[in-house]
């Protein structure tokens, strides 16, 4: 609903003396003869736009500063001095001003920049790939002169030159409207692409040796107004009217970011960020973006596989079903439902996690079920006063108690840079490795491991802090900073905060696409249960009949390496539904191949509990199918089917049995294109803290492991734009302490901690806290998951000289 | 090699504290780099960007606008001819003319030996005075091709090594705002209260004696 | 050349020709050692500085008001008006002082710098009290190696001296001078580039509205942008009054201006002039002044406010040196610039000069500026080596239509019937460099259209310039 409708509504239907107070923010102005009602501080192209008027743009961008650049959006304003020509795009609406778009001076002003932009244009749109989608095209068809007088020689350049490994630059195309360098600078923080030379010699250009390795570079391509900018994964792939598309939402981590999912003869070809104003704002991380090259593979399962004395072999899904079933039913009968552990969920859609919640604990009647994999923070978190992303980046004051942002939640870090950058917001951060968001705190403490709780409780009894804590309304984002230190310390963080500001708002920091919807759905331990630590130790133990594995490789994910193993080793059975023969699956006597995103359709829920839908753009690779389907398969072998022909049974089944999710059906959530926030579970298990001090003892270190954005998760890794984004693992200490532990720079080292040993090379890194190492989780070259004991509340390290 | 000295960083520093934004020291900081190497490197891009918290594409962005800042080596003597009209209308092209016959070479390039690159320039502010050239941004006023010719066997004899630095320097005077005297540099927004004189009336005594 | 000029030609300050007429920022260039402190206080110096720090802030600014300080730098708006234009109450306040003097034509700021920086440093300290700023950044053009030395000489010893810093002359007025200069780039002449460029960025100027300076300037505070000339007049201002300020020149124009007179005059020169009183005809052909156009040549056209500006013909001579009537009369007074051009001038290649030096000097922000005006170069190139075409000519008007948009200003020509379009134009940049490069163009083509047509249909090449003024002499004048 926009003011102006209500305005004029009210205006021409209800008489004078009851008419409603006269609106504040409402501005009166005069557009192309007609009386508009624009919102105050609003831009006349925005105004123009809401009301019909569709001024013509190029540099202009609704999601950041206007520059006035293009000069294509010029109209004529009249505010009382006559007509002026003046830019739509940063000239906000005053009270009783005449805007005129179509008037003959407006016409040859937009002939004219159209002519001058096409000078020097190439108009090699044949073999452009925006040719079909070009602003640059559609407009001159719209607005142009019809004819070019220009017979000089084009300005020319190299083309194309590569500015990233994702992204390259044809400068001959450019119109130089200083989109994607705006982007750089002020959303991403990345300003590596600038403006270099002067006047006609103008170019987008990179430092030498230093490209636009931003996270978000894949954004830059798609505001680019022309074909100046293209992505390598999606170069010379199809013609944009070839495309088919659908919208969805990208569930590569649990932002939650709209997308359009975009498709030629059955093949994804490219995502798009779609402006969801209370989410991504249009914008996604090159990881989402660029990631279906994964679900493309040729590595991808094909077909469902069973153990037999060759190994893992094809087979049918009938039978691999039958032996799914009965590896459970199996399981059943030596040890019962208490032996049979399910993990996972977290991977795909509500409708799967909602149908294997009810496999698992109705069917086949086992507690022991978990979507997290000891890598976030107790499920009852999402029982505090949630935040929602608005309520964190317009909150007074954020509190990060949360692993780095732009390394996990990409485009929450965008978000909150935004809220710091336009002065909504200050950051208190506390950390035990400096990343992202350090440079835009107000306060950011790094901690050693053991003093998080010491801390935040030193933090919080800093008059100064808690002045700026009492000055408006609080977001705490909460999340697993560290794998390598127990949970009971961010808990316990967390709980000291809350204590002091019992008002804040919580968003939790998980990482997983829709860990959020299978822990709200039912992907959790019934009472008495198991969560996956004790799973796997139980597994470990020799107490687990069967592991099912859920799109989940605790090999490549749980903290503890060596507990993962063994539970491997130990479990009797394992059951594994997964897109790819992942380390873990490989272990499984049952394989069942899983459709992966767009290929299936369904619901997924972000960090919020914000439920959004999940669109199906290509059939399923082989014969995989979704994980709804596989659970009501296996239902009907285990002789309880759970019936559902259609996910949209299943999304109704959780409306209907979910209180949380009462009311979010297919036909909702098409009303609502930004989603429907669940409501907070009531009674979610508590969160329950244990303490975590601990004192030095004779190591010298304690260990950081977090993630990067990129790592050796399959949607990277089989993703080869994306695979070689991945760091070796390295060790970085900080330079003062590489000197004390007298190791160098650059050369391999042992780092031993009471659990185990790795090799790894050093790197000198300054913004290391001081007496910590840090080292990339699930990354090439050495597996810090070996020197992690996930019953230990910190690890501790030496560093040795080979 | 072509970072800044450490004598030099110990200048940027100076000149930084002067602003209550540290990259409002970039354009002063490259002029120190080209007085340190005759040319801006890439090195002294990036050592100024870590010195003023700028990302080196944007430093690049900032000196490539500017026409002095050379990214390529030039000459120790930089003659810039001005072509603007009130030159123009005066012969500033015969001038030209015969600054590249007597060179050797085009405008735009640099001799062999090094010691001359020819600039054909915009306006240098001395219209009264045309036709007028710099070099290394010293003025000479109504010059004609022989009193030109005169200047380069001057220039190649070292006779104007008192009045003309090699190319890179331009004033051979700096401001030192001495610490005692200096109000500071405070970011805006920790300084938004308004002066204290603003609010106290007039500040000196008028009969106070000079 | 039979006739004697008068006036005082001053070795030490090249082209300043004192004559017997009222000097307020000159008063001193007659002594070789006008930029030392010594002389400064030895005449008066600093006693500006010492009348206005025994006044309240609003007393000084009111006093400025009154005596109508026109802007020097070619807007021409009142200093006092403007130092009134910040917000209330927000602060910090900064002022930006514009020493980047490069428009063509324009020699005035330079000298001003070169031979009297404590003028201009006493100047910024007395708008610093009067408006509240708290920090100054005096930004001196790139290329201007002298001024950079002067000015840096000055301040250091004002400092010394506790003319600057802290607690300045024993008072609670404590402001710094940053001396700030530049790198080459005409545009940063304008004033949103030049607080741009002073933040370190490239010099590109950004759009009024939002951005006046006045209130969203330098790090997004309130900015007070000045030129070197107008603080100048400052010191002179605060010792002798707003009533013998505006005893001088006329009501809208009052005080002096400095006006820089080049090209094809017998003795080019920086006069400081009564403002809005003296005529191009007093300029161009005065004795005090330039004496006539050289070798006894006839006047054909000339540039009456620096490169950006239409030009006139002699039908304009006797127009005063004032901003209103300029204007009624197609063209603007902007920085104090007149460039003459005698009956020999080659007018499209002396148009070319122009327009190649703002294509040149784009800063390549605005489409119409960066690709218009190269276009424009490229063809008046062409027609200028004698490779233009029919189409060409039209194809200027159709380029410069498109960066301004409807009539543009150009003067009367009894010659040619025409009467005047007046000042100012419209157009689709955001500051005045684009037009600048179509300005010389349209008043080339209108006035001289001939000149155009003969180059393309004749293919003659006509001498682009004559020989300098000593050759041109000593040849007994003439081409």
């Amino acid at each position: 609903m926009t003011l102006s409708d209500t305005a004029t509504e009210s205006a021409a239907e209800s008489p004078a003396d009851d008419a409603p107070p006269p609106d504040p923010n409402a501005v009166s102005v005069t557009l192309n003869g007609t009386t508009i009602i624009a919102r105050k501080g609003e831009l006349v192209i925005a105004a123009a736009e809401r009301h019909g008027e569709y001024i013509p743009r190029f540099c202009y961008h609704d999601r950041m500063n206007p520059v006035g650049m293009c000069r294509m959006c010029l109209v004529e304003v009249d505010s009382g001095r006559g007509p002026q020509i003046t830019v739509s795009c940063m000239v906000t609406v005053a009270p009783d001003m005449k805007i005129d778009t179509e008037s003959a001076t407006v016409k040859r002003m937009q002939e004219g920049v159209l002519e001058l932009l096409l000078a020097n244009h190439p108009l090699d749109c044949p073999v452009c790939d925006k040719g079909g989608e070009c602003p640059l095209q559609d407009q001159t068809l719209a607005y142009g002169p019809g004819e070019s007088r220009f017979v000089e020689e084009k300005r020319h350049y190299e083309k194309p030159v590569p500015i990233s490994d994702l992204v390259f630059l044809d400068r001959e195309r450019c119109i130089l409207c200083d989109r994607c360098t705006r982007f750089a600078d002020e959303v991403a923080g990345d300003a590596m692409i600038q403006f270099t030379s002067r006047g006609n010699n103008t170019q987008i250009a990179t430092f030498p040796n230093e490209p636009f390795s931003s996270y978000f570079s894949g954004n830059t391509v798609q505001i680019c107004p022309v074909g100046a900018l293209t992505a390598q994964p999606y170069r010379f792939k199809a013609r944009p009217w070839d495309l088919e598309q659908t919208e969805s939402t990208c569930t590569t981590c649990a932002v939650g970011c709209r997308t359009v999912v975009q498709s030629s003869r059955n093949e994804l070809l490219r995502y798009q960020g779609v402006d969801s104003d209370p989410v991504n704002w249009g914008w996604l991380c090159d990881r989402g973006r660029f990631n279906f090259e994964a679900i493309n593979s040729d590595s991808r399962l094909a077909e469902p596989l069973v153990r037999t004395a060759d190994g893992l072999v094809p087979t049918s899904w009938n039978a691999a079903l039958s032996a799914a079933a009965t590896l459970i039913t199996d399981a059943l009968a030596a040890g019962g439902a208490e032996r049979i552990g399910v993990l996972g969920g977290a991977r795909g859609t509500n409708e799967d996690a909602f149908a294997w919640a009810r496999l698992a604990h109705d069917v086949i009647g086992s507690p022991n079920v978990y979507a997290q994999l000891g890598d976030g923070l107790p499920a009852g978190v999402l029982g505090l006063n949630r935040a929602t992303i608005d309520d964190v980046a317009s909150a007074t004051t954020i509190v990060l108690l949360a692993p780095d942002l732009k390394e996990e939640l990409p485009v929450l870090y965008l978000r909150v840079r935004d809220a710091v950058q336009n002065k909504r917001s200050k950051v208190i951060e506390f950390t035990p490795k400096p990343g992202g968001l350090t440079g835009q705190a107000w306060r950011s403490f790094g901690y050693e491991p053991g003093t998080q709780v010491g801390t935040v409780q030193q933090a919080l009894a800093d008059p100064v802090i808690a002045a700026q804590l009492a000055k408006g309304t609080v977001a705490i984002v909460a999340g697993r900073a560290n794998l390598a230190e127990t949970t009971a310390a961010t808990v316990q963080a967390l709980q000291a905060l809350l204590a002091a500001l019992p008002d804040a708002k919580v968003l939790p920091a998980f990482r997983r696409g829709n860990v959020v919807g299978a822990l709200q759905l039912g992907m959790r331990p019934r009472p008495g249960g198991l969560d996956s630590r004790s799973t796997l130790m139980a597994a470990a133990d020799g107490k687990i009949e069967c592991l099912i594995l859920v799109g989940c490789d605790p090999l490549a994910d749980f903290p503890d390496t060596d507990l993962a193993r063994r539970a491997l080793a130990g479990a009797r059975r394992i059951v594994a539904v997964d897109t790819f023969l992942t380390e873990s699956s490989k272990h499984a006597h049952v394989v069942l191949a899983a459709a992966a995103y767009g290929e299936k359709s369904g619901t997924t829920t972000n960090l919020e509990g914000r439920v959004t839908t999940v669109s199906q753009q290509v059939t399923p690779h082989g014969t995989s199918r979704p994980d709804w389907m596989i659970a009501t398969a296996l239902s009907k072998l285990l002789g309880s089917d759970l019936g559902f022909t259609s996910v949209g049974e299943v999304t109704s089944a959780a409306a209907r049995t979910v209180a949380t999710y009462a009311g979010i059906t297919t036909e909702a959530l098409a009303q609502s294109p930004d989603g429907i926030v669940a409501e907070v579970p009531a009674g979610i298990d508590p969160i329950n803290a244990v303490s975590s001090a601990v004192g030095r003892n004779s190591y010298d270190f304690r260990l950081v492991a977090s993630r990067k954005l990129y790592d050796q998760a399959v949607g990277t890794a089989m993703s080869p734009s994306l695979a070689h984004l991945a760091v070796a693992a390295t060790a970085h200490v900080h330079p003062l302490d590489i000197e004390r532990a007298g190791v160098h720079v650059g050369s391999d080292v042992k780092l031993s901690s009471p659990k185990g040993s790795i090799i790894i090379r050093v790197e000198a890194d300054e913004t290391v806290v001081r007496g910590t190492v840090w080292v990339p989780f699930n990354q090439a070259g050495a597996n810090v998951g070996e020197l992690i004991d996930c019953t230990a509340v910190v690890t501790d390290l030496r560093i040795e000289n080979l | 090699m072509s970072r800044l000295t450490d004598a030099n960083i110990k200048l940027a520093k100076e000149i930084i504290g002067r602003y209550p934004r540290a990259r409002s020291a970039i354009i002063p900081l490259l002029h120190l780099a080209q007085e340190q190497h005759g040319h801006i490197t890439n090195a002294a891009i990036a050592h100024i960007g870590e010195l003023v918290g700028a990302t080196s594409a944007e430093v690049l962005g900032t000196c490539t606008f500017y026409e002095m800042f050379k990214m390529e080596p030039v000459g120790k003597y930089l003659v810039n001819i001005c072509g603007t009209m009130s030159c123009a209308l005066l012969g500033s092209d015969e001038l030209m003319h015969r600054a590249e016959h007597t060179l050797g070479i085009k405008a735009g390039s640099t001799t062999a030996d090094g010691l001359f690159t020819l600039e054909h320039a915009e306006c240098q502010a001395a219209c009264t005075e045309a036709p007028c050239l710099q070099v290394n941004y010293r003025h000479r006023y109504r010059v004609t091709p022989d009193q030109l010719d005169a200047l380069i066997v001057d220039l190649r004899a070292g006779n104007l090594d008192g009045e003309i630095p090699p190319h890179g320097t331009v004033a051979r005077v700096r401001q030192h705002i001495p610490a005692g005297r200096a109000v500071g540099a405070v970011a805006p927004e920790d300084a938004t209260d308004p002066p204290v004189w603003l609010s106290t009336g007039p500040s000196i005594n008028a009969k106070t004696p000079k | 050349m039979s006739e004697s000029l008068t006036g005082t030609i001053m070795p030490h300050a090249p082209g300043f020709i004192a004559g017997d007429r009222p000097r307020i920022v000159t008063s001193r260039f007659e002594y070789e050692d006008s930029y030392t402190l010594e002389r400064y206080l030895a005449t008066d110096g600093y006693s500006g500085l010492r009348a206005c720090l025994t006044r309240a802030a609003a007393d000084v600014h009111n006093e400025v008001k009154t005596a109508t300080v026109l802007g020097r730098g070619g807007a021409g708006f009142p200093a006092g008006v403007k130092w009134g234009l910040t917000p209330q109450g927000k602060f910090p306040r900064y002022l930006v002082v514009n020493g980047d003097e490069s428009e063509p034509g324009t020699y005035k700021d330079r000298l001003l710098m070169e031979r009297d920086p404590h003028q201009l440093i006493e100047g910024c300290l007395i708008a610093c009290y009067a408006a509240g700023l708290s920090q100054c950044f005096l930004y001196i053009r790139g290329e201007m190696a002298l001024a950079q030395e002067r000015v840096a000489t000055a301040l250091n010893d004002a400092y010394a001296a506790g003319y600057v810093g802290t607690n300045i002359l024993g008072s609670n007025f404590s402001v710094d001078i940053v001396l700030h200069w530049g790198a080459g780039a005409y545009v940063v002449g304008e004033e949103t580039a030049l607080i741009e460029s002073l933040e370190g960025n490239r010099g590109m100027p950004r759009l009024k509205p939002p951005f006046f300076p006045a209130a969203i300037g330098l790090y997004g505070q309130p900015t007070i942008v000045n030129n070197v000339e107008t603080l100048a007049n400052l010191p002179w201002l605060l010792v002798n009054g707003a009533a013998a300020y505006t005893a001088i020149g006329t009501e809208s124009s009052p005080g002096t201006r400095m006006v820089a007179v080049s090209g094809h005059v017998r003795r080019p020169g920086v006069y400081e002039i009564v403002n809005g009183t003296t005529t191009f005809r007093d300029l161009v052909y005065g004795n005090e002044f330039c004496g006539g156009i050289r070798n006894g040549n006839e006047l054909k056209a000339f540039v009456p406010g620096g490169g950006s500006a239409p030009w006139f013909l002699p039908d304009q001579l006797d127009l005063p040196f004032e901003g209103k009537l300029v204007g009624a009369a197609g063209s603007m007074l902007g920085s104090g610039a007149i460039m003459v051009m005698d009956d020999t001038t080659d007018i499209p290649a002396a148009a070319l000069t122009l327009t190649r030096f703002y294509a040149h000097e784009s800063c390549g922000k605005c489409t119409p500026c960066r690709e218009g005006g190269t276009w424009l170069e490229r063809i008046l190139s062409r027609i200028v080596a004698g490779n233009g075409t029919d189409a060409d000519l039209d194809q200027l008007l159709e380029v410069g239509e498109s960066i301004c948009p409807g009539s543009f200003p150009h003067a009367a020509s009894e010659r040619l019937g025409l009467t005047a379009v007046p000042f100012p134009y419209k157009m689709t940049t955001i500051c005045f460099v684009g037009p600048s490069a179509f300005a010389p163009i349209h008043s080339a083509l209108t006035l001289f259209r001939d000149e155009f047509i003969a180059k393309i249909v004749k293919r003659t090449l006509i001498p682009v310039t004559a020989a300098p003024i000593a050759a041109a002499s000593a040849a007994g004048g003439g081409q």
